[in-house]
């Protein structure tokens, strides 16, 4: 649990891909039915640190995002359990068909892990940026989709999703995120967490969004504005109840994510509200914009991701 | 030949300099894939294109598309060098709000003619190209760079199967046969056989030349416009890393974030194509 007090937010120790290829390897070990997917990234997500280690159960599918997708759907009709990696605009915008028949309309078991998302993915510019690939994915029917946070999380969130069969999209940053969870902390699908309380304004994010969200809490409360802060991993399904629950009680609720604001969390989160508890609201996010070079600290400032800008968003709800 | 092979050689190796430059400035980047495709870039731009740098939308010019979009720093050394804009602008390469990012952006950069980055997509936009100009009976060409790596692509090959079809022999498309993509050897993360084959098998007009030697690529452009019916595929026997043998020979070449060692590779790499220009009174670029 955040400390409420604490003004800056450390970086992990492990970066998301060492945890991602760390978990892999555990489950390649533990099942010989999972078998992992690449397409020429490897070395991206460091897998190719693991490869030794379980031959067979590792492949480079080379350049081929659209046949990695329906070979994973080929593996799943035989009983393997297969863990897709690429970039997230080449596992959702690149793949996308493949994946909506041959894995989510056949009604296949298949695990995707889209990386680098949104402005982390930074020189490599807009056409790798992917700020849609949560709204392509929550258009499917019953998949469920993810962005995790922290490391923990994504390791959480890796092994739960081997024993539920069906379609589960992770997005994920490919570096170091900020460290928000103790080892032991678990996560459930359709759940958030509620990271800080606050009467005032709800605060609902995802991913980098988090701790972005965080620190606008404490700039809040600075100016006396008490936030609570959720972190909403699970966008699909995601949890009706904890949202109309504290847009009831705090009347306003801003949403962040480091996407799109149409299709992502923020949709998401307004469905729910405009059905359920109509309330006043503003979202955080990429507006009519594709993505371009650049740090990322540079591109938060850019599509308006930062702190300030959440605070701006909350001032003018309240 | 009918080209003055000595001024495509200082062409050439500006090109690699300023490759290197504007590279190293940035501090990371694709080294290796932008490096292997200099020696074309020089044929294409100093010899064979029609191009205008102060008209670069003229629509009586050649079209050039990098289907391998993460070698556009050696395209933008070359548009700089031909004068599309100032070597300043090289500068900015990857850096925030830049004209320059790591893939090419027709919107973004002049005398680049189409966004890429996203691998196999490009080569079908150059099918299109052709296929326009051919509908319209105008004599442009098209030349397009796809990377071995990139061949992996499904799309490459329903794009070949396309111009194939269609007879377009002016499109010309450059294999940087490389021999490696991102995680390393091509043969062993799938094993593209013969390139020669496959592209005869698809019906284009196949040629393989040494990807390093000028007169060899300017040789096979020449034989491939003679003929009339058939798009023309040059696969380019090359080098990630090529001319500058440290690199050529570093595992892992891809994209570099140079340590010392690469970093004083680099460095003298630049000195010595600078002293290499001087002594032939070429220095000013
Ligand atoms: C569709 C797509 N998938 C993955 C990537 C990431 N990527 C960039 S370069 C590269 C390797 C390319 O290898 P190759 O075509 O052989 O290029 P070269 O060796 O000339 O660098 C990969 C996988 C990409 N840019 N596009
Ligand atoms: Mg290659």
């Amino acid at each position: 649990m955040i400390q409420t007090s604490s003004k800056t937010y450390e970086l992990d120790d492990i970066e998301m891909r060492q945890m991602y290829a760390s978990t892999l390897l555990e489950l390649a070990q533990n099942n010989p039915n999972v078998i992992a997917l690449e397409a020429d990234l490897m070395s991206a997500i460091s897998t190719n640190k693991i490869i030794g280690k379980i031959p067979g159960q590792l492949i480079n599918s080379g350049i081929m995002e659209a046949n990695m997708m329906g070979v994973a759907a080929g593996l799943a009709l035989t009983g393997k359990i297969p863990y897709v990696h690429s970039f997230a605009q080449f596992v959702t915008r690149r793949a996308f068909d493949q994946l909506f028949v041959s894995g989510a309309y056949a009604q296949l078991n298949v695990k995707i892990v889209g990386s680098d998302s949104g402005v982390t993915a930074e020189h490599n510019g807009g056409t790798h940026m992917a700020f849609e690939d949560l709204g392509l994915v929550r258009l499917i029917p019953n998949a469920n989709v993810y962005e995790v946070s922290d490391a923990v999380q994504l390791g959480y969130l890796l092994r739960k999703i081997e024993k539920e069969y069906g379609i589960h999209y992770i997005r994920t940053i490919r570096k170091k995120a900020v460290k928000l969870y103790d080892e032991n902390e678990t996560f459930e699908s359709g759940k958030g967490k509620v990271l800080r309380e606050g009467s005032d304004v709800t605060i609902i994010a995802s991913g980098i969004m988090v701790a972005e969200s965080l620190k606008a809490a404490d700039l809040l409360q600075e100016q006396g504005i008490n936030a609570t802060v959720i972190d909403m991993y699970s966008i699909k399904p995601i949890d009706k109840d904890l949202i109309v629950n504290y847009a009831d009680k705090t009347k306003a609720v801003v949403t962040a994510e480091n996407h799109n604001v149409i299709g992502g969390l923020g949709s998401a989160v307004s469905e729910v509200l405009s059905e359920h508890c109509p309330t006043r609201m503003r979202r955080i996010g990429v507006k009519e914009q594709f993505g371009q070079v650049g740090k990322a600290e540079y591109l938060k400032e850019f599509y308006k991701l930062t702190a300030n800008d959440i605070v701006t968003a909350v001032k003018e709800i309240q | 030949m009918d080209i003055d092979l000595r001024k495509l050689e200082i062409f050439r190796d500006k090109i690699r300099l300023l490759t290197l430059k504007e590279l190293h400035h940035m501090g990371f980047g694709h080294y290796g894939g932008s490096l292997s495709i200099i020696e074309t870039l020089a044929v294409l731009y100093g010899e064979v294109m029609k191009v205008d740098p102060n008209n670069p939308d003229w629509e009586a010019r050649d079209y050039f598309i990098l289907s391998k979009g993460h070698g556009g720093p050696g395209l933008y050394a070359t548009l700089a060098l031909k004068g599309f804009f100032p070597e300043e602008v090289l500068y900015t390469l990857n850096q925030n709000g830049t004209t320059l990012p790591s893939h090419p952006d027709r919107n973004l950069t002049p005398g680049v003619d189409m966004t890429t980055g996203s691998l196999g997509q490009g080569i079908s936009v150059a099918v299109g190209v052709a296929l326009s100009h051919q509908l319209s009976n105008k004599g442009n060409y098209t030349y397009s760079i796809v990377g071995d790596g990139e061949l992996n692509e499904g799309q490459c090959w329903e794009a070949f199967q396309f111009a194939a079809h269609h007879k377009l022999n002016r499109l010309f498309v450059f294999v940087d046969d490389n021999k490696k993509q991102l995680d390393g050897p091509t043969k062993d993360i799938i094993d593209p056989l013969d390139f020669v084959e496959k592209f005869k098998a698809f019906g284009f007009y196949t040629m393989k030349v040494n990807g390093s030697s000028l007169e060899q690529i300017y040789k096979a452009i020449q034989k491939g416009k003679a003929q009339t019916d058939k798009p023309v595929a040059i696969i380019l026997d090359t080098m990630k890393g090529q001319g500058v043998p440290y690199l050529e020979e570093k595992a892992d070449n891809h994209h570099i974030r140079p340590n010392p060692k690469d970093e004083e590779a680099i460095l003298t790499a630049i000195s010595e194509l600078e002293i290499k220009l001087g002594k032939a009174g070429a220095m000013t670029i």
